[in-house]
């Protein structure tokens, strides 16, 4: 394993494997009466949010809590960072706390990268502008997983948002890196113009996926990141690329529903589908925490790297 | 777990274990043959049973790697003799390691606590070899996290002595008299193919700790000298 996980693409098939098989085991840990270990007793992780974010700080804070280690809660709202503190300086006074992890979240793409040239410690890419998610793709996975008791070769449909989503692109690259066949869905406008050279096929029509589906995610529509018109109307929208119930019932017998939340129920997604015995959303959450454990166990659980 | 420095990142490399006899570094010797590791069990076996009285609210749980083929060996034994199901599981200790950052995160083994539980029960730990003692200490205190059992025994294959901390073992296969700078390796059918203890020198030279002892020949008695970085923490 690299010492920070930036991107899902700095995961070989092996890490991954191995980031989804300790976190098999941890997530027993949920059932047992001590829901804590000790393993990361002393050592302090930083959340470091500039952008808001409900499940996925709280998830790293449980996480790391669960792991034992001290958890530090840094949000730009409230900081010298209104004041207008630059992320190196504030990189800088983490580094001089003694931070032997730093979680960040930025609406920057890159930041997470650019922190990791500046700290000693590890840097954990909790999502940074449309770039890339990366512990949501292997909770994702993880939740395949469990569902559908493999990865390699499963047809995983991603529909909607995926210009301004970095959920998608970690998703992409980390299931073809385990085997899965990804196709997006969306309308033109809402494709990166470089999705040509990703590791996944594109379909403009939704209907025709359903059926060879084993997993359908849909993504959110990111209203706060659209200064411009990408398609005419949100009812248009949710009638071509919404899954409703009817839709639901184009799938496979076994197909999961998931969604990376936060949901606009009505819009991309029906309230009875996201309801439904189908959907994985409130596990996906639960994953979360277990997906957590394990990337941060593996980044500081050992030696520290070139000891 | 694993009771070397050389194989302390657990079933990582079985290839170097399942190695036959030919390609076994030539100062290694067998100090448990296949017969006698059966005898010793049946042994163990038959004495926690009569220390338990018939072994009512015994739960075996073996320490990963090679602890749990052990246990499920034990209590197959147990069944025999009692004609009743003995509960056995496994209970990984990886988290609960004092030398975790003495060395890369390592894979977890796996923890399948029967679902009796061990609150109120007499647990037996097992493990294939007791060294330092501090795999049972990591073992103690995951157990303190799972449950609260009445009574917690410890049951090995091998005791090559060199303790670190105060345990000792209820229940020893076999007594081996090593130096520290020898290794002990136990071959398991279930993980290894065969079934084997072998004695030796520093294994091939393989292993990451890299004890400066030459080992070898001067085995059983030797009283260890200079311990290479390979006996720092291994495991017991």
């Amino acid at each position: 394993m690299n010492r920070h996980l930036i991107s899902a693409a700095d995961l070989s098939r092996a890490d991954a494997l191995l980031i989804l098989d300790t976190a098999e085991e941890l997530a027993q840990i949920t059932e047992r009466p001590v829901r804590k270990l000790p393993t990361l007793r002393g050592r302090t992780v930083v959340n470091l949010f500039f952008e808001d974010s409900t499940r996925t700080r709280i998830s790293f804070e449980a996480a790391a809590k669960r792991l034992s280690a001290d958890v530090i809660n840094f949000s730009a709202k409230g900081s010298s960072v209104a004041k207008g503190e630059s992320l190196k300086d504030t990189a800088l006074t983490l580094e001089a706390m003694g931070a032997d992890a730093v979680v960040i979240r930025h609406p920057a793409s890159g930041a997470p990268h650019r922190l990791a040239g500046w700290v000693q410690g590890s840097v954990v890419n909790a999502g940074d502008g449309a770039h890339e998610h990366p512990t949501q793709a292997l909770l994702d996975a993880f939740t395949m997983r469990r569902r559908l008791g493999r990865l390699d070769g499963l047809s995983v449909t991603i529909v909607g948002d995926v210009l301004h989503s970095r959920v998608a692109r970690s998703n992409v690259l980390l299931l073809h890196t385990l085997g899965a066949a990804v196709t997006l869905v969306a309308p033109p406008t809402l494709l990166p113009v470089a999705v040509s050279g990703w590791p996944c096929s594109v379909s403009y029509d939704l209907n025709a996926t359903l059926p060879k589906s084993d997993v359908i995610m849909m993504l959110r529509v990111q209203q706060e990141r659209m200064n411009a018109a990408y398609f005419p109307s949100v009812r248009e929208y949710s009638r071509r690329y919404g899954l409703d119930a009817g839709r639901m019932a184009m799938l496979p017998e076994h197909a999961i529903v998931m969604h990376p939340g936060p949901m606009n129920r009505g819009v991309e997604i029906a309230a009875e589908v996201a309801d439904s015995g189908r959907s994985t959303i409130v596990e996906q959450v639960a994953n979360g925490v277990s997906v957590r454990m394990a990337v941060l166990y593996l980044l500081l659980g050992g030696a520290e790297a070139g000891k | 777990m694993t009771h070397t420095a050389h194989s302390a990142d657990g079933g990582s490399s079985p290839d170097r274990r399942a190695q036959s006899p030919e390609q076994r570094p030539p100062e290694q010797r067998l100090a448990l043959e296949p017969d006698e590791i059966r005898r010793a069990l049946t042994r163990i076996a038959h004495e926690i049973l009569e220390r338990t009285s018939g072994a009512t609210d015994v739960v075996l749980l073996g320490i990963p790697t090679r602890g749990v083929p052990l246990a499920h060996r034990l209590a197959a034994r147990m069944e025999q003799v009692e004609e009743r199901p003995i509960p056995a599981g496994s209970l990984d200790i990886t988290m609960y390691r004092d030398d975790l950052r003495l060395r890369p995160a390592r894979a977890l083994g796996h923890t399948d606590v029967p679902s009796s539980g061990i609150d109120g029960k007499i647990v037996v730990l097992v493990d294939d070899v007791l060294y330092s003692g501090r795999t049972v200490r990591a073992a103690l205190d995951a157990l303190g996290d799972i449950g609260r059992p009445r009574a917690v025994q410890l049951a090995v294959l091998v005791d090559r002595g060199h303790r670190e901390l105060p345990v000792r073992p209820d229940y020893v296969g076999k007594n081996l008299p090593t130096s520290k700078q020898e290794v002990v390796r136990v071959h398991l059918a279930e993980v290894d193919g065969n079934d084997a203890v072998l004695i030796g020198g520093t294994g091939g030279g393989t292993g990451t700790g890299g004890g400066t002892g030459t080992g070898g020949a001067s085995a059983a008695g030797g009283t260890g000298g200079t311990a290479g970085t390979q006996a720092d923490g291994a495991s017991a």
